[in-house]
């Protein structure tokens, strides 16, 4: 397996696909079919990553290291663990759901809105693969520009200011990302981040860089207070790019703090995790009234996002009050592993729920072309199929048991009862909030007296549609009923992630 | 005084070109402009005459004419870059200037001296050298940005920048005096010995840098000293922008290092502070007044200075890395906005300039190859990977990181944050605008290419930027 250059294949592959793309400018059929072979090739070779990954150890996996820019000690340094690999194959699930969801739906210039989507899949593999941290800002950055373009292109009435917002936000983030990364370069004197996990720091220069990765994944994730670009991101964007956002540009985030801001400066993120904690309740709490109020529905789902990330954020960093509350026990408990095992499960399951509802918003946008909540009404009655996959997207978006989106809530959940009861009884009323925006809107959209003509004259699903929307069912059934297989492949990483965090760096 | 012979070889590649001036000026001289063709096959010919004895040069280097002259690995790079510059500057503007009519014999001996000029300041190792060089590209400069005479804002331009050049040239020509007043030395070795070694009254030697500093401040544009920059990048034709911007950004780098770091090395801390400022200042005025551009051409001169900034902030690092990082940057540098002017030319024909913002409309539609060239200059002027300006400020700031000046880091890429703004509405107008008028491409296909091949550069540049790296780490180490 070492020989056979894996990671590099998976990410330059969609690149040179898309890149290929563009040369076939008008015919669309064949760009389209191109790019739905490249996507699904990219996935099944994805799979080669769990079938040969080897779960006992913590150690990067598949990895490939030459020297790229010597001068400064730049290197083209990949590898996967227990962490990176899942959230890769969500990637490349994504992107092939992508690629169909916009099979008809984009007409206008098609083979460059899925050459966009290859090369964004690229670039985000690059980002969950880089174990250098200049490859990674460059994966990072680099990535702004398809995802800048798909909105701005092919986005709706309001694009051009979504887009550019987006780009900023982001853009401003990551700029203190950069300067971290080059000043803990010049503490440790190479670009490696394995290296930067040993870098010692004295605690005032990891309050800083802390601050700096803070800043840079906040936006990404996006926590309160500074989430205001992805709503406008969410509904400006074409399905695709909500999908792609939400499953797994807001992961990016979440794993920029699992691989930086936790290993690389445990003090600061325990001297802060205050913060983070404080943020995150915001979150789930106060977002998911504002995700109640919404009239527009893909608002509604982008809201719910932020507020199912505030559980990822949550669950990393409530661990530090675990450890202090087990002080007396020397070692690693439950609780820590529950804590970080129920974020990423939190994360991969609300990559896949995220992209079911917003595919979902996109198979009626599609139909009636508008979003808002109110001009739908008894749906059900004519598009019943459609309506019975909503509505368990739907139950699993709130958290239903048996779904995966109760699996990664109710670990996180569980954690923090050991942390603190109050963190938990603010993250539980999430289960009741979720609920509620959640229903809520699903009484008003599909249920009732059927609302107008547009609404009595509504198509149900077709079969491209129904395939989208019904494996992505069973995904979500599948780790809602038996999260092994992910959880499984995480133990080892997460376990070294614990050792790496509770010893101080002081 | 025993009389040394000269070692002409380490200045043959400006005697060649001397010499090809002389017969290009003859050539027009008898010609007119009937054989405007031949005067371009010829002024090519010369330049890469000169690149290639420059090249096959490479190597071996030393002090001639009595220590005034110097062949460095330095120089050998900057008059590679200087050459192959000059040449695409001559190919991008041939249509533009035919269409115009001024495509005339003037233009091509004005573009051969002024570069004579520059490769001189290249080498200089003498304040009266560096002066002279200095001069001799200024005054072309200054000619070839007014040569559009029946335009009002050329000739507007072209005296502003007569007279701002001709004073920040008194401001450097005063520094030069003081400081051989302090030191009595002219030679930049010679200064830095004297620093180095003799109990110099300090006050007076720092007012000597003062002037320096404003004079080579000048010559770079940057804040406070960038007044004339804007106006005679909107002023003046843009293939002769396009000349202004490119080839002597690099010649004035060499100014640089000459003047601060060879011969005022030792004086860092006192010159450091003066680039602080005038790097932090060119940052922050050049990104912030440049969104306020509807004009490329002028938002293009604030985003010049905005990267002079970046530019400077590589040297005041003083560190080798830093120099090497500046001359990263530099060269980048030359390379997009050769780029991005070039895609001006591209775009005007006869009557139609295309240097607002908004004649970029629908591109991305029209000619997607083009936009998607433009869109990649764009971000590569914002710094974003993987394209070469990323790169390129990533060494700078690495150079300052290093040296603990976290500050001014914070400042300029906070700032690179705004700047990114108003590169994004050039892509914004290009790709999400919808088509009003159809931008038509009268260029030739050969500039077309050269003009893809130039942005492919950047692109891989992004890519592969180990080589240049080590290249510009060589040479400083």
């Amino acid at each position: 397996m070492m020989d056979f250059p894996l990671l590099s294949i998976l990410i330059l592959l969609p690149i040179i696909g898309g890149g290929l793309l563009l040369l076939c400018k008008q015919n669309h059929l064949l760009a389209r079919q191109l790019a739905l072979i490249v996507s699904v090739v990219t996935m099944l070779l994805s799979f080669l990553l769990y079938i040969g990954f080897d779960s006992t150890t913590h150690q990067m996996q598949f990895v490939e290291r030459l020297s790229w820019i010597a001068t400064f000690n730049i290197e083209y340094y990949l590898g996967v663990d227990g962490f990176s690999m899942p959230l890769m194959i969500l990637t490349t699930i994504s992107t092939v759901l992508v690629v169909i969801a916009g099979w008809q739906v984009i007409q206008d210039r098609a083979a460059q809105y899925m050459a966009a989507f290859l090369i964004m899949e690229g670039l985000m593999l690059g980002v969950f693969a880089a174990l250098d941290a200049i490859l990674f800002y460059l994966f990072f950055e680099a990535m702004l520009i398809p995802l800048f373009l798909v909105i701005g292109i092919w986005g709706g009435p309001n694009r051009v200011y979504a887009t550019i917002k987006f780009f900023l936000y982001t853009f401003f983030g990551s700029v203190f990302l950069l300067i971290a990364l080059l000043y803990l370069q010049f503490q440790a004197g190479s670009f490696s981040i394995l290296d930067f996990h040993d870098v010692s720091l004295t605690l005032t220069q990891q309050i800083w860089i802390f601050l700096a990765f803070l800043i840079a994944f906040a936006v990404k994730i996006p926590m309160w207070p500074v989430h205001t670009w992805l709503p406008d991101a969410h509904v400006e964007a074409p399905t695709g790019g909500s999908v792609i956002l939400a499953a797994i540009t807001l992961k990016i985030g979440g794993y920029g703090l699992l691989r930086f801001a936790l290993p690389i400066t445990p003090d600061a993120s325990m001297t802060l995790d205050w913060l983070v904690i404080g943020l995150s309740l915001i979150a789930i709490v106060y977002i998911g009234f504002v995700a109640l109020a919404q009239s527009d529905l893909k608002k509604l789902i982008a809201y719910s996002s932020i507020a199912h990330m505030g559980f990822v954020t949550l669950g990393l960093f409530i661990v530090f009050r675990i450890t202090a509350n087990e002080a007396i026990t020397i070692g690693i408990g439950n609780g820590q592993v529950l804590a970080i095992e129920g974020a990423m499960v939190q994360m991969i399951s609300h990559g896949f729920i995220a992209a079911a509802m917003f595919l979902s918003v996109g198979v009626l946008y599609d139909r009636m072309h508008t979003r808002e909540i109110s001009a739908y009404g008894g749906v059900a009655n004519s598009m019943p199929k459609f309506t019975a996959l909503a509505v368990f997207f739907a139950m699993a978006n709130a958290g239903l048991p048996g779904t995966s989106g109760f699996v990664g809530e109710f670990m996180v959940i569980l954690a923090a009862f050991q942390a603190n009861f109050w963190y938990a009884f603010l993250a539980a009323t999430t289960l009741i909030l979720g609920a509620a925006y959640t229903l809520w809107m699903v009484k008003r959209v599909f249920f009732g007296e059927i609302a107008n003509d547009e609404v009595a004259k509504l198509q149900d699903i077709n079969s491209r549609e129904m395939l989208l929307l019904a494996s992505l069912a069973v995904i979500v059934l599948v780790i809602g009923i038996w999260p092994d297989p992910l959880l499984n492949v995480m133990h080892a990483s997460v376990d070294n992630l614990l050792l790496q965090i509770t010893q101080s760096k002081l | 005084m025993a009389f040394e012979v000269p070692n002409m070889l380490f200045a043959l590649p400006e005697m060649l070109l001397l010499a090809m001036c002389c017969i290009v000026l003859l050539v027009v001289a008898f010609t007119g402009n009937r054989q405007i063709n031949l005067v371009h096959a010829l002024s090519q010919l010369s330049l890469l005459i000169t690149f290639m004895t420059v090249f096959w040069m490479m190597g071996e280097g030393g002090l001639t004419f009595s220590e005034t002259y110097i062949k460095d690995p330095l120089s050998d790079v900057l008059k590679l870059a200087i050459c192959l510059v000059n040449m695409l500057v001559l190919s991008y503007s041939y249509r533009y200037l035919q269409v115009r009519k001024l495509l005339q014999g003037e233009f091509y001996v004005l573009v051969l001296f002024s570069t004579l000029g520059m490769l001189v300041m290249v080498s200089a190792h003498n304040f009266l050298t560096l002066y002279l060089g200095l001069e001799l590209m200024s005054l072309c400069l200054y000619a070839l940005v007014a040569m559009h005479r029946d335009s009002f804002t050329a000739t507007e331009a072209g005296m502003k920048y007569f007279i701002l050049g001709a004073l920040a040239s008194g401001m450097l020509l005063y520094g030069m005096s003081i400081i051989y007043g302090v030191t009595g030395e002219l030679g930049i070795e010679a200064i830095a010995t004297a620093i180095a070694n003799e109990e110099l009254n300090q006050t007076v030697l720092s007012l000597g840098i003062v002037f320096l500093v404003i004079g080579i401040g000048f010559k770079f544009g940057a804040v406070p000293f960038h007044m004339w920059l804007p106006d005679v990048y909107q002023g003046a034709p843009t293939a002769i922008t396009l000349f202004v911007a490119s080839a002597p950004k690099i010649a004035a780098f060499a100014l640089l290092i000459r003047i601060l770091t060879e011969g005022m090395g030792d004086m860092l801390s006192v010159w450091r502070d003066m680039l602080i400022m005038l790097a932090v200042l060119s940052i922050v005025v050049g990104n912030l007044l440049a969104i306020a551009q509807t004009n490329l051409k002028r938002m293009l001169a604030y985003s010049t200075i905005s990267h002079v900034g970046f530019l400077l902030l590589g040297v005041l690092a003083g560190s080798q890395a830093g120099f090497a990082a500046a001359l990263f940057y530099t060269l980048v540098y030359a390379l997009m906005t050769l780029g991005s002017f070039g895609m001006i030319l591209l775009l005007s024909r006869e009557g139609f300039e295309a240097e607002e913002i908004e004649d970029f409309k629908g591109l991305g539609q029209r000619h997607p190859w083009h936009a998607l060239m433009m869109l990649l200059l764009m971000f590569s002027m914002a710094g974003i990977p993987p394209l070469a300006g990323f790169y390129a400020k990533l060494s700078v700031i690495k150079a300052v990181v290093d040296v603990n000046l976290l500050a001014v880091a914070i400042v300029a890429v906070v700032m690179s944050v705004i700047g990114a703004y108003y590169y994004l509405r050039v892509v914004k107008v290009m790709f999400f605008d919808t088509l009003t008028e159809q931008p038509r491409i009268e260029a030739s296909t050969s500039m077309q290419y050269l003009l893809s091949g130039n942005v492919l550069a950047a692109l891989f540049l992004g890519l592969f930027p180990g080589a240049l790296f080590a290249l510009c780490a060589r040479i400083f180490s």
